[in-house]
């Protein structure tokens, strides 16, 4: 955790509306979050969330309706986005179309005002942090996509920001060179100690790379936390369900003794979950349970385990997707590794019984 | 380039391959270029509109003094033309009346484009779109008469700050559509990555903004420029005593009787014409959104 650090952003507060009257728009509808120094902290939601709007409203292109947006403790609203020591790396790279790949590099500390020799030194560098010093005198439409993201990055780079922001840069390429690309922007935030604010729709690159993530829906940030946390101990139904798969089964709570709630959902299903605030006993909750936590077995060997029918079973390849019917009626999904003799997977038909480890449902706020 | 025209290439390739299979294949069934008889009307149409063209060049090297009768091929008329008084001085209005025109016509077109494209959607902007545009197609008398006649009530002298002003007026369509042309096929995000990078509005402009819309401008002043040495009818209106143009000269001397003088001076005027157009149409070649 990087809570100990020095705040680098602070947004209080924030809310974002477009337009006015009848056509407007809320694109955030109140967003508070910190972000710490060196921290690569991660925007994560679907499309249309406001990722690229807070964004947007940190490197100034956009003016916040109500709130107040901090950098290194300077409250920075009334800065132009000239005047702001952050960088973007756009979604569509943005390239000077007209320049070489060494101009549009060096373009922000000529805008500085800095000495030629030293936005020369600038911009090798740069380009070599991110492997395209060879193509310094090209022009952006001489390149592939992916070399032009490296540039988009050297060129936000080059002026050495306090903060990068980055909105989906990785989305317009494919799958291979984004995964190669997770690694290595990794490494360059570590490597320049510059912190990262990364927006995504992908969660994958978002538990890969981040410090911290914000999961956003709705203009609304529905939980901050590490990649951890965020898929351990999913606070809302919204967060559990974007993030990975799962199981909600709806419980009552039978009884809580020091902050665990015992729970029996329809069909005497029992599960034991940590109580949140604002449950008591008699309430009905929501439970999460991600499938790959679970197991299943021919027999019930003694255990505290459900019996149930497997309903289907879909082979993935490292593993095995299965939907169980349980005897209570509740139907649930579980992922099992395959084993190494996979003709023993189980097939649709079978009796099976399903176990379910303590600490596997997460009781979840709504 | 702008973005589209950066991606354009990607997309066509694939259509440019299928197109060039179908056109190497012997198809026999209906094609639309075996009409019958299509060449051949072809051929009329072009004759038809070049052969006027041809037959004045051709009589500006006639040795004859009378322009309607070949004799021999002479240059004569040229030397003649280049060295009469009058033709000179008209030719001289004509350029400070077009380049300051040009001038004045491109620049406010720049502006206007310039707020219309990027100073946010405000109550008729949509209007204004169509006022700017809309001269291009009122009949060139009507302006003519309402210059003249708003010339009259304000009192002005006739002469070559006039012509200036009518010029500019009528130029300024010309010049702002390849302006916008150019300034709709680039979105704003680039002048916002310049700012991102510390540049102030005016840089933003100066570094990114502007050269990227220098082929529009130019174009546009090239347009202008051709349009206003052309022009007759609102010359003819508001030209004083002393501020004669070239096609006002023309007209004059032709009420005389078409001498070989004015064939001379209408081949200069085409070749004029043709060399910005061509220009023209060079630095507009690459760019999707020009209106034609
Ligand atoms: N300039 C704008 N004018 C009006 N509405 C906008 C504008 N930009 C974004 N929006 C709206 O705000 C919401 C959030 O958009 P955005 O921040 O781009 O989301 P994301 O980046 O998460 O996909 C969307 O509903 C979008 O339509
Ligand atoms: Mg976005």
């Amino acid at each position: 955790m990087v809570e100990d650090g020095r705040t680098a952003i602070d947004i209080r507060n924030v809310r974002k509306v477009y337009g006015s009257g009848g056509g407007a728009v809320t694109a955030i509808e109140r967003a508070s979050l910190d972000i710490a120094d060196n921290e690569f902290f991660t925007l994560l939601g679907p499309s249309g969330c406001g990722k690229t709007t807070l964004l947007r409203l940190i490197a100034g292109f956009e003016a916040t309706t109500e709130g107040e947006i901090f950098l290194y403790g300077d409250e920075i609203e009334d800065l132009p986005p000239f005047k702001r020591p952050v960088n973007t790396v756009f979604q569509h790279y943005s390239l000077f179309p007209h320049m070489t790949v060494a101009e549009n590099v060096g373009f922000g500390l000529k805008m500085l005002g800095r000495p030629k020799a030293e936005i020369g030194e600038a911009v090798e560098r740069s380009l070599s942090l991110v492997k395209m010093s060879d193509f310094a005198r090209r022009k952006p439409s001489q390149m592939s996509g992916g070399q032009q993201q490296r540039v988009a990055l050297a060129r936000a780079l080059a002026p050495n920001p306090k903060v990068l922001l980055l909105d989906e840069p990785l989305s317009a390429l494919d799958l291979k060179l984004r995964q190669a690309m997770r690694n290595e922007l990794k490494t360059l935030q570590r490597e320049t100690g510059i912190t990262f604010v990364f927006v995504t729709h992908d969660q994958e690159e978002a538990l890969t790379m981040s410090d911290r993530i914000a999961v956003m829906s709705n203009g609304l940030i529905q939980q901050i936390g590490s990649p951890l946390d965020i898929y351990e101990r999913p606070l809302n139904r919204f967060v559990a369900d974007f993030i990975g798969d799962t199981n909600f089964v709806e419980a009552d709570i039978a009884s809580v003794e020091g902050g665990v709630a015992t729970c029996q959902s329809a069909g005497g299903l029992e599960m034991r979950a940590a109580v949140v605030d604002g449950h008591g006993v008699g309430d009905r909750v929501t439970l999460a349970l991600r499938p790959e936590k679970m197991s299943l077995a021919a027999s019930a060997n003694g255990g505290a385990a459900t019996p149930g029918r497997i309903e289907s079973a879909d082979y993935l390849g490292t593993s095995t997707s299965y939907k169980v019917m349980l005897d209570g009626g509740v139907t649930l999904a579980v992922r099992e590794q395959n084993p190494v003799d996979a003709s023993t997977v189980l097939a649709a038909g079978d009796a099976v019984h399903v176990s379910i480890p303590v600490g596997t449902a997460r009781m979840l706020v709504d | 380039m702008t973005d589209a025209a950066r991606t354009t290439p990607d997309i066509a390739l694939p259509d440019a391959k299928v197109a060039g299979k179908a056109s190497g294949q012997k198809r026999k069934g209906f094609e639309v270029g075996s009409f019958p008889g299509l060449k051949t009307w072809t051929w009329v149409f072009f004759i038809y509109l070049y052969a006027p063209i041809v037959v004045l060049v051709v009589y500006s090297f006639n040795a004859n003094n009378r322009a309607q009768k070949w004799t021999g091929f002479s240059t004569s008329w040229y030397a003649k033309a280049f060295s009469n008084d009058d033709i000179q001085s008209a030719t001289i209005n004509t350029l400070i009346v077009a380049s300051a025109a040009t001038v004045l016509a491109t620049a406010m077109a720049l502006l206007a484009a310039l707020a219309l494209a990027r100073g946010g959607r405000f109550k008729g902007s949509t209007a204004s779109l169509g006022l700017i545009s809309l001269p291009l197609i009122v009949p060139e008398i009507a302006t003519a008469v309402a210059t003249l006649s708003f010339f009259v009530v304000i009192g002005i002298q006739f002469g070559l700050l006039t012509l200036i002003i009518a010029h500019t007026v009528f130029c300024i369509p010309f010049a702002f559509l390849p302006i916008r042309a150019r300034l709709e096929g680039m979105d704003d995000t680039l002048e916002q990555a310049a700012m991102d990078l510390y540049a102030s509005r005016w840089k933003a402009f100066r570094y990114v903004t502007f050269p990227l819309l220098l082929p529009g401008i130019v174009a546009g002043a090239m347009l202008s420029f051709i349009i206003s040495v052309d022009d007759f009818i609102i010359s003819l209106m508001v030209a004083g005593a002393g501020s004669t143009t070239l096609p006002l000269y023309i007209y004059g001397m032709i009420r005389v009787g078409i001498s070989p003088e004015v064939n001379v001076i209408s081949t200069v005027m085409l070749l004029i014409s043709l060399v910005f157009i061509t220009a023209y149409w060079l630095l507009t070649r690459g760019d999707d959104h020009t209106v034609h």
